[in-house]
C-alpha cells in the first residue's frame, strides 16, 4: 500500500499524470466535492462528489426505464389531408433499410438506442458492488473501460436535437403531433447530462481500484477506511 | 493538485522517464506497456500516434466528397405531379433559404458544411505543429482547438439522424413521401472517420515542444 504524498519518480508511485498535457502531479485522496485541475492546462483529474455512484446508479436504471418506453411507444405522428403517418423509433432506424443503405440501419439503431442502453447496465454492472465498499465485481475493469470508449458513440442527446430540427422543417407541411417516446427520450437526455456530471473517471478508477482489486500494492487507501 | 500558476515549470511524465497512461493517470515506467490498473494501451506521447490520425482524416475526407455530391433526401410531391427532387447538402440549404427557414438553413449549414471542413482544416493543423515549439499562450490555444473539435465532431451526426426522421415520418403516400439518398451513408462514414481522426490525436504532443526551465519542479 502507499502513504498519501509520497512517491517515487523513478518508479511513478503516488504520482498523476495529466491526460492531456502529461504533467506529473502527485496523488492525493480528494475529499467529496473537491476538484482537482491540472496545474498546466487547467483539465479536470479528479472530482469525486458524495454520493456520486448511488446517483449515477439510480440515474442509469432511470434512463434505461425511459428507454424501454421511448422505444415502444409511438414517437410522432403526422397527418395532412387525411393522409396520416405515425412512426416509433425503430421506423426512424428503419428509413434506411433499403438496398445499400442497410448499414446505416445498425448503426443509427446502435447510436441512439443499443449504446445508451449498454453503457448504463456497464455502469450499473461496476459501480453496483462500489457504492456498498464491496468488492468490484470480476471484469469491472474491462466493464468500465468499454463504457468509457463508447461515450463519444452514444448519441442520443444529438438524436433529440436532430428530431426538433426536422420537425421545425415538416411543421410547415403537415399537422405534427408528438407521442410519448418523444417525451421518454427528452426526460432521457436530462437523465443522461445528471449522469455526466457526477462521473469523473479518474474517481471510478479510484475507488476500483481501493475496493480490493489490488494491481500490485500502489493503491491508496484514505485513513478512514484503512 | 497543488496551486495552480500559469509561470511554474512542469515536469512531464515523459521527461522523468515515466510514462503516464492516458485513460486513468496513473504512471508508470517507461518500459512498461499496458496500464495494470485499467488494462488500457501506455502509449509515450510522440509522433507516432499522427499516422492514425492522417489516415483516418484522409478517409474521412474522401467520403465527404460523395456525401456532396450525391443526393441526401429524394421528395416527391403529389406522386411525383409536383415534381420530384433530389437535394444534396448544399442544395437543401438552398432550399430551406427559398421557403424562408433561415434558422434551420443556418443549423444545417452550420453542421454539414462548416463543421467538417472547420474539422478537416483544424485536425491538419494540429497533426502539422504538432511537436514543434510553441509558445505556453499557443499550447493552451492548441489544446482549446483540439477540444473544440472533439467536442463538436460528433454532433455534425445530427445531418444523417434528420434524415431518418424525416424519411420516417414524411410517408404520406400520394401527398408527400421522402426517401434518403446514397449520400446519407457516406456522410455517416465520414463523420465517424474524422471522429477516429480526432480521438487518435494526442493532445500531449502539443506540449512537447514547450521549453522547459527546470527539471524538477512544484513538489
Amino acid at each position: 500500500m502507499q502513504t498519501e504524498g509520497e512517491y517515487d519518480l523513478s518508479t511513478g508511485a503516488g504520482l498523476i499524470a495529466c491526460p492531456r498535457c502529461d504533467a506529473l502531479h502527485v496523488e492525493r485522496e480528494l475529499e467529496p466535492g473537491e476538484t482537482a485541475r491540472c496545474v498546466r492546462c487547467n483539465t479536470v483529474l479528479a472530482s469525486p462528489r458524495a454520493g456520486a455512484f448511488t446517483r449515477i446508479i439510480a440515474l442509469s436504471f432511470a434512463s434505461l426505464v425511459l428507454m424501454v418506453g421511448a422505444v415502444f411507444f409511438p414517437f410522432l405522428e403526422i397527418s395532412r389531408m387525411g393522409f396520416g403517418n405515425q412512426t416509433s423509433l425503430f421506423g426512424v432506424a428503419l428509413a434506411f433499410s433499403h438496398g445499400a443503405l442497410m448499414p446505416l440501419t445498425v448503426a443509427v439503431l446502435g447510436m441512439i438506442v443499443g449504446l445508451p442502453v449498454l453503457r448504463a447496465l456497464l455502469l450499473v454492472y461496476t459501480l453496483l458492488p462500489l457504492a456498498r465498499n464491496r468488492r468490484p465485481f470480476a471484469h469491472a475493469v474491462p466493464a468500465f473501460r468499454l463504457s468509457e470508449a463508447l461515450r463519444p458513440w452514444s448519441m442520443a442527446e444529438i438524436f433529440v436535437i436532430g428530431t426538433a430540427i426536422a420537425l421545425v422543417k415538416v411543421a410547415g407541411l403537415a399537422n405534427i403531433s408528438l407521442g410519448p417516446a418523444f417525451w421518454a427520450f427528452c426526460g432521457l437526455i436530462l437523465v443522461n447530462a445528471a449522469s455526466n456530471v457526477f462521473t469523473s473517471a479518474t474517481t471510478i478508477w479510484d475507488a476500483i481500484e481501493d475496493a480490493g482489486m489490488a494491481t500490485d500494492g500502489r493503491e491508496i487507501v484514505p485513513e478512514t477506511r484503512a | 493538485m497543488s496551486v495552480p500558476s500559469a509561470e511554474a515549470p512542469v515536469l512531464t511524465a515523459h521527461r522523468a522517464g515515466l510514462v503516464g497512461c492516458r485513460s486513468c493517470g496513473r504512471v508508470w515506467p517507461e518500459a512498461e506497456t499496458t496500464c495494470n490498473r485499467c488494462g488500457s494501451t501506455l502509449v509515450p506521447p510522440d509522433r507516432r500516434c499522427l499516422n492514425a490520425v492522417w489516415a483516418w482524416l484522409a478517409a474521412g475526407f474522401v467520403f465527404y466528397i460523395p456525401a456532396n455530391l450525391f443526393p441526401m433526401l429524394k421528395t416527391s410531391t403529389f406522386g411525383g405531379l409536383r415534381g420530384n427532387s433530389e437535394a444534396t447538402i448544399l442544395g437543401g440549404v438552398v432550399e430551406l433559404m427559398h421557403y424562408g427557414n433561415y434558422g434551420v438553413a443556418a443549423i444545417v449549414f452550420l453542421a454539414s458544411i462548416v463543421v467538417p471542413i472547420g474539422k478537416f482544416i483544424a485536425i491538419s493543423w494540429l497533426a502539422l505543429v504538432a511537436g514543434r515549439p510553441a509558445t505556453v499562450q499557443a499550447a493552451h490555444k492548441r489544446l482549446r482547438l483540439y477540444e473544440v473539435v472533439e467536442f463538436i465532431g460528433r454532433w455534425s451526426m445530427i445531418d444523417v439522424f434528420i434524415v431518418a426522421i424525416l424519411s420516417a415520418l414524411v410517408q404520406l403516400g400520394f401527398v408527400a413521401s421522402i426517401h434518403p439518398g446514397p449520400a446519407a451513408v457516406s456522410f455517416a462514414l465520414s463523420v465517424a472517420f474524422t471522429m477516429l481522426s480526432a480521438q487518435s490525436f494526442d493532445p500531449r504532443l502539443i506540449w512537447r515542444g514547450l521549453p522547459l526551465r527546470s527539471r524538477k519542479d512544484h513538489e
